[in-house]
């Protein structure tokens, strides 16, 4: 009863056979690119295994000569003796302190910067942009000196607060633009809503724009706390005694024994593991676009 | 040039729940233009991407000119193609970029630049030629997309929806000048589009797809007049076909269909639906006004369009178009007596909405 | 009101960064060049007669230039890896980025429990048999194996930052242009270097200038490896400061730091740079 309307399909008289030639090709491709990921991540990962591994070893372990990949002896004394080792403890403490407070310092200082930046057109804005481009360039070496001069007169000297600053100061041309790009991403209609129903512009940017744009802002502060975590030079020219666990691990390189190395070593090394599981959904924003 | 032929091609995206194509079978003769037209999401620029290469099929066999390419690498496969998106390299100059193919085959230099020569002087690229595409508006962009697939003499040129990023003006133009220039090379063309006037101004054939499935394929004119479904009436024309409901009954041995207190004549093929319901499908320029017969509709909006007026009548609580003259005028309210041509009737199935054989 | 809040908002970074910054820099400058007497350049010629500041210039220019070809080719690669979407990949990344948040100074020391005397490599070397008891990887006057080894600790390090920003640069490209590419006969070297490349030169700009700013700050790695057998710019700049307590040699020899990495930064920014008018 119903036609087909469709074209009648032509009985094609012979089709030729299905080649799956390229279909084996890009099979084998896809394998290789797999086996290319491995080497790359075995690369990667090895090393990290390989001083975990030192790090849990006996000391007769780590003796050894030639070592076998899994040592013979597991045993934790390389790493409770690096943690009860002289300035450790203390270092560790130092360390935890400067990245909370440099993360808080770069926030509160940065923060309303980069909120400027995304949501005000004025005169000097790219002068301001360039400026804070050319602070990334400079080398922190070049400041440490003449830094640690100045805390010695300002006497903060040798104390938290000083690597605060240096860290601080650091983290802060990264923290501008990370939060120039999160409140860009945050739409201005929203906040502009929120003034229409009655909120000032500080409330709106506090109830509407600091929510949404809060794991973003999160995500930054890890970079500020990785950054004051691993952070050596400033740290180590602008201390003596209250080093960061960082300084503290240089300066006792010299005189350190092997196990205190490779157990300071993977100390260090820890929380690089989950900082970057936790920000991986990050990453690419935080260290690759908002470089630029 | 060569013939495309394409057979039960299925593909489900990763993730995906339905088929983007569901065992699509379709032949393209050599030198002809096919479109393929559709809504958003309905496979058509999924299936172009098979062709393409840049999609593999789950199932299914992809023929040009004799030869299977099924699963081939899409740079041996001996295309080109238009983006939508132009995807013109912004770091090559006009010249290169339109030369880019024909380089990429080792063609030699004073070659390339012949051909480049020729498709610039075709679609009035001559003075751009040293430029970045930066420096060039988004109309001349396409022009160079499109120069840099025709230089290729490709077995078949590939376009997604290539007129979809202009603005109305210049794709109205472009548009009549794309149909010149690809029926003066003859190349085998599929043409992707969601544009129903586009589809049915370019095209040797239209393919209709609709989630996947090919509902529909034809000469325009052919697709136009006697759509297979409802989904194709509605889809094809500005304002789309009109549909009613109503139920078949018999007046004086000969069957009608009854819209609640009116009634047309039923061609006799269809009086076995006697007493069941039925749609009959017109499009709205096919209506005539006039002289008494057929339906009385209640005048509810008029619309002057320029060329014509559209008219919104109540026919028995359902809605009809009506494309009067420009010139006709009359208040809202007034009732007006509508013709419907025998011979413009279509008829549907209410329950699979396909197409009903009267003939 | 309205043009003068963005001010008030920029304010405090501003003075910071001015402290912060700007002021230890104008000192720096100053020391190097002043001592009690006024201006002078003794602290230069001490650091020139100096026989680790040569030495140390030497190594650093020569891990830049084997590091960062060697780096950028990889992370391109890693980053294609990526493009290609195969099985597991999430996992790989996080693998691959890991070592953006190891210090320097742990990364030395990662690769000191490979390199040591009696480290997993030796260890290896001498239970395979290839040799009897090892090589002295790290041995001052081994300089090829020392150079070998930090370099190799640095692309294990660093990589991962040039790899992020090219990552994010090349998911920024339209997809189309590689398809482009790819249905008008190109192969896949044809598309890197007509294509992909080309398009990427900002992201790699970017990644260059960094990670040569950054390759010139470089000292913990060798200094965790070598201590000061294998000198490097910045490991003076320390050695003098904490050590030989003179700030104004120290300050010279950042001063040089300074000046290098503004050098390369201009260098890159003239040479790398899109011709005019693309993009």
């Amino acid at each position: 009863m119903t036609i087909d309307v469709r074209d009648p399909v032509r009985p094609a008289p012979m089709l030729p056979p299905v080649d799956v030639a390229p279909l084996r090709r890009a099979r084998l491709r896809a394998t290789g690119v797999q086996a290319a990921c491995v080497a790359v991540s075995l690369f990667m990962a090895l090393p990290i295994v390989l001083i975990g591994l030192a790090a849990v070893s006996s000391r007769a372990a780590l003796a050894e000569f030639p070592k076998p990949l899994v040592p013979s002896e597991f045993a934790l004394d390389s790493l409770l003796s690096f943690l009860r080792a002289t300035g450790t403890l203390p270092a560790l403490g130092n360390s935890v302190l400067a990245g909370l407070y440099a993360v808080f310092w770069s926030l509160v200082v940065g923060a309303p910067a980069g909120y400027a930046l995304a949501r005000h057109a004025f005169r000097g804005k790219d002068a301001y942009q360039m400026f804070i481009l050319l602070v990334r360039a400079l080398p922190i070496v070049v400041l440490s000196v003449p830094l640690a001069t100045m805390f010695l007169r300002l006497d903060v000297y040798d104390t938290v607060l000083a690597v605060t600053l240096v860290h601080t100061a650091l983290a802060l041309p990264t923290t501008v633009l990370i939060t120039a790009s999160i409140f860009v991403s945050v739409p201005a209609d929203l906040e502009e809503a929120a003034q229409v129903f009655g909120c000032t512009r500080w409330q709106a940017a506090r109830r509407v724009v600091v929510p949404l744009a809060l794991p973003g802002l999160a995500a930054s502060s890890i970079f500020t706390f990785v950054l004051s975590w691993n952070e050596l030079l400033g740290a180590t020219v602008v201390t003596l005694g209250h080093r960061t666990l960082p300084a503290q691990v240089l300066t006792s390189l010299a005189e350190a024994s092997v196990a205190y190395r490779f157990a300071g070593g993977f100390a260090l090394i820890l929380p690089a593991l989950l900082f970057i599981f936790v920000m991986r959904r990050y990453l690419l924003n935080l260290w690759g676009t908002t470089l630029r | 040039m060569a013939e495309l032929i394409l057979r039960d091609l299925a593909k489900t995206y990763p993730g995906a729940s339905t088929r983007a194509t569901d065992d699509v079978s379709l032949d393209v003769a050599d030198g002809e233009f096919m479109v393929l037209l559709g809504p958003s999401g309905c496979g058509k620029t999924t299936l172009l991407r098979m062709v393409a290469g840049l999609e593999l099929p789950d199932a299914g066999q992809i023929v040009i000119g004799g030869k299977d390419v099924t699963y081939l690498e899409p740079r041996r496969r001996n295309l080109s193609m238009v983006f939508q998106s132009y995807a013109v390299f912004p770091n090559k100059k006009v010249a290169d970029n339109i030369g880019f193919g024909l380089r990429m085959r080792g063609v030699p230099a004073d070659g390339v630049r012949r051909k480049v020569e020729w498709a610039a002087d075709l679609l009035q690229l001559r003075p751009y030629l040293d430029r970045y595409p930066s420096r060039l508006s988004g109309g001349q962009r396409q022009r160079v997309a499109v120069a840099r697939a025709i230089v290729m003499d490709a077995d078949i040129l590939l376009m997604d929806e290539p007129l979809s990023n202009l603005d109305a003006l210049l794709r109205l133009n472009f548009r009549a000048e794309l149909k010149k220039l690809v029926a003066e090379l003859g190349t085998t063309t599929l043409y992707v589009t969601h544009d129903q006037v586009e589809a049915l101004s370019l095209g040797d054939r239209v393919a209709v797809l609709r989630d996947g499935v090919l509902v529909q394929c034809g000469p325009p004119g052919a697709v136009y007049d006697e759509p297979a479904d409802e989904f194709v009436g509605g889809f094809l024309g500005s304002p789309p076909m009109n549909f009613l409901t109503g139920t078949v009954c018999t007046d004086e041995g000969r069957p009608r269909v009854d819209f609640g207190g009116q009634s047309v004549p039923v061609p006799a093929a269809l009086s076995s639906y006697h007493g069941k319901r039925l749609r009959l499908g017109i499009r709205p320029e096919a209506i005539q006004l006039g002289d008494g017969g057929g339906l009385r509709g209640e005048l509810q909006v008029l619309e002057p369009l320029g060329a014509s007026a559209l008219l919104t009548t109540d026919v028995c609580g359902q809605t009809i178009k009506v494309q009067a003259p420009a010139t006709f005028r009359a208040e809202p309210g007034r009732r007006l007596a509508l013709r419907l041509p025998v011979d413009q009737c279509r008829w549907y199935d209410p329950e699979t909405s396909l197409l009903l054989e009267v003939r | 009101m309205r043009s003068r809040s963005p001010w008030l908002l920029l304010l405090p970074s501003l003075v910071l960064m001015a402290a912060l910054f700007g002021w230890p820099l104008v000192q720096a400058v100053l020391a190097a060049f002043r001592d009690e007497g006024g201006f002078t350049l003794a602290h230069w010629q001490r650091l020139l007669t100096d026989p680790y500041f040569l030495p140390a210039l030497r190594n650093t220019v020569l891990l830049i230039v084997i590091v960062l070809p060697v780096q950028l080719a990889l992370a391109i690669g890693m980053a294609l890896l990526v493009q290609a979407r195969p099985r597991f990949i999430g996992g790989h990344f996080y693998l691959w980025c890991v070592p953006l948040a190891i210090s320097e100074l742990a990364a030395g020391l990662v690769w000191l429990s490979v390199f040591d005397n009696r480290g997993y490599l030796n260890s290896l070397l001498v239970s395979l048999g290839l040799s009897e008891n090892g090589v002295q990887w790290l041995s001052y006057e081994n300089t090829t194996t020392m150079l070998l080894t930090v370099v190799i600790a640095e692309i294990w390090r660093a990589t991962s930052l040039v790899f992020v920003i090219v990552v994010a640069g090349m998911q920024v490209i339209p997809r189309d242009y590689d398809e482009a590419a790819q249905v008008f006969g190109a192969s896949l070297g044809q598309r890197l270097r007509h294509v992909t490349l080309p398009l990427l030169m900002p992201s790699l700009q970017v990644a260059l200038i960094l990670r040569t700013i950054l390759a010139l700050q470089a000292f913990a790695v060798a200094q965790a490896l070598t201590g000061r057998d294998f000198p490097l710019l910045v490991g003076e700049t320390y050695e003098w400061y904490v050590n030989l307590r003179n700030p104004a040699v120290s300050s010279a020899v950042a001063l040089v730091v300074l000046a290098l990495s503004l050098g390369t930064a201009l260098l890159y920014l003239r040479t790398v740079r899109q011709p005019e008018g693309a993009r």
